[in-house]
């Protein structure tokens, strides 16, 4: 079984066939992982036994009736994410140790339709970064290049998914990432809406940017796996109750009808020449598919990022005030006489560099004197490139964009330098401070042999023009030698 | 307000870090620098503009007042780095 191509859509139709069963094919994917995964390094943990054991529970499952979904798919997923029982690091030192006692709600939605979970996948510490080279625990290379970084934060699912040793796996996009490692690696992203996937269980970062989202190789996979988890949860008030429509069966047809908007923010000075000619040479291809393509405009795209790096620091600042030694992960074995001690020293030796380069930036932004001058205002910001998207919006269906400036970066290039790192994410934080949803889809190589990723954009909740817009332009792209 | 005042020693007690004097010079390097990007939000004029804390407000979502069961402790307390009897321990708070 050749596991490096294999999409969930094949993996479900094959295991009703009863052409091979879930231990087959989870088999696969361990053997796949043995094989390549010493010098990708896309997984922090795997427990073969555990993962063969669900995998003959769900052969059990299917022998005595059963038929979820995604019954015996075996899925990555990024270590941010509680499944019970399994370890949950956010690769960082200071949940080491640590085991989730519950699953969060996208992976009881996945476990109720029959998914295994095989394994845990690097990220940046806490999705952290763009890179996933803050990741306290190991480096993760890039499949289609191992001397380049996966991009990130979700670079360990992205290198799974593209390097053949998952069938698809789960990501947080807090900035763009999902989006920009799948575009960095060569496989699809998908963020949902605010709102449309519970954040229940999801180590909270910044809490009212992060979504939880599949990383696939095909657009008809991701719909498959929302549609499994998106909706309401009573555990998590800030998903909305919305039906969820049967994203994969509404894919199929061309684009005609669709009008789709070019930000002219987007295709500016800085943009990689190769990024730009294949993004182009997608717009192209969804013109071809039937699509009328229009020029607008989102004059606040130059402030989106100062505006989401406040936000998200002093979110972040906040909720990683829970790691303090006491009650889970590690706790500094430096004898300490008073509690403040032993936050303090649990706190330096367990949070790596950029966590506390976030935390220290998050903290002054709320600190008095300064939380107007740099927080209310970020806010306030926030509202205009809102509104930027709501005019864009009017007057088309959906927006494509490059999803990053560059293709990957050689490993230890922006190690020096944060702003530089922060900027990699200038296409993407808008749709997370917009609250919209967003697509990363493969466009194709550089002469480097490195993939890139159209972005297409969508109002909040329209997951489904999303979609079928990604689906369409992939069916395009796979016709055409 | 200039972004070189942060004193970044100050903040990391805000924050209940400790920085080794390495990570205090690097960031009293850096974070001003981040600051200084930042200033950039000065140039739009925001007077009037409601601010957008989430991307879709939602308040008092509220659920039926039934009680439910939550984490038994043991699975609570399972991965405390110090426990006694059915607690978390930590260094004495009260003064003896």
């Amino acid at each position: 079984m050749d596991i490096g191509s294999l999409t969930v859509r094949a993996a479900i139709d094959g295991l009703r066939k009863r052409q091979f069963s879930s231990v087959e094919l989870t088999r696969a994917v361990l053997d796949a992982i043995m094989a390549r995964d010493g010098v990708i390094g896309a997984y922090l943990w795997v427990d073969e036994a555990d993962a063969l054991k669900q995998a003959a529970a769900a052969d059990a499952a299917r022998a005595g009736g059963s038929d979820g979904l995604l019954l015996g798919v075996p899925l990555a997923i990024k270590d941010i994410l509680n499944v019970e029982g399994q370890p949950c690091t956010c690769a960082s030192k200071i949940l080491a140790g640590y085991r989730a006692p519950y699953d969060a709600t996208v992976i009881a939605r996945l476990r109720e339709a029959g998914a295994v979970f095989a394994g845990r996948t690097n990220l940046d510490e806490f999705a952290m970064g763009s890179t996933t080279e803050n990741s306290a625990i190991q480096l993760t290379r890039n499949p289609a290049a191992p001397d380049r970084v996966p991009g990130g934060s979700s670079g360990g699912s992205a290198a799974a998914v593209a390097g053949g040793m998952a069938l698809a796996a789960l990501g947080t996009d807090t900035g763009g990432s999902i989006r920009q490692p799948a575009s960095n690696c060569g496989c699809v992203g998908l963020k949902p809406s605010y709102g449309r996937v519970s954040r229940y269980g999801l180590v909270a970062f910044a809490s009212s940017l992060d979504q939880i989202g599949p990383m696939t190789r095909t657009v008809e996979d991701a719909s498959l796996l929302l549609g499994v988890m998106g909706g309401r949860d009573p555990r998590d008030a800030t998903t909305l109750d919305r039906a969820v429509p049967d994203y994969a069966a509404a894919l199929g047809g061309d684009l005609t009808g669709l009008r789709l908007g070019l930000p002219k923010e987007y295709f500016v000075t800085g943009l990689d020449p190769e990024v730009a000619r294949l993004v182009q040479d997608a717009v192209e291809a969804c013109r071809r598919c039937g699509a009328e393509i229009v020029e607008v405009s989102l004059p606040h795209t130059e402030y989106a990022v100062a505006t989401y790096y406040i936000l998200a620091s002093a979110e972040a600042s906040t909720n990683l005030a829970r790691f303090d030694g006491v009650r889970y992960g590690r706790r500094s074995a430096v004898p300490a006489d008073t509690p403040l001690d032993m936050y303090l020293n649990t706190r330096a030796e367990g949070f790596g560099r950029e966590v506390k380069r976030r935390i220290i930036l998050g903290t002054y932004v709320l600190s008095s004197g300064y939380y107007d001058a740099y927080y209310t205002h970020a806010q306030r910001v926030r509202t205009l490139i809102r509104r930027d998207f709501d005019e864009a919006f009017k007057r088309c269906d959906a927006l494509l964009t490059p999803v990053s400036p560059d293709p990957a970066y050689l490993i230890g290039a922006t190690a020096e330098d944060p702003l530089k790192a922060y900027l990699i994410d200038i296409f993407t934080v808008t749709a997370n401070l917009a609250g919209i949803c967003g697509i990363a889809v493969p466009c194709g190589t550089t002469r480097a042999g490195l993939p890139v990723g159209l972005q297409v954009l969508a109002p909040a909740f329209e997951e489904g023009t999303l979609l079928r817009i990604g689906h369409a332009y992939e069916q395009a792209r796979e016709a055409r030698p | 307000m200039a972004a070189e005042e942060i004193d970044v020693a100050y903040v990391a007690q805000l924050a209940t870090i400790r920085l080794t004097d390495e990570e205090s010079r690097l960031f009293q390097r850096q974070i001003p620098v981040i600051l200084a990007y930042m200033e950039k939000l000065r140039r739009l004029d925001v007077s009037g503009i409601e601010p957008t804390s989430h991307g879709h407000p939602v308040y008092n979502v509220l659920r039926d007042d039934v009680p439910t069961p939550g984490l038994d402790a043991e699975r609570a307390l399972a991965n405390a780095p110090a426990r006694m009897r059915n607690t978390f321990k930590v260094p004495r708070i009260v003064e003896s």
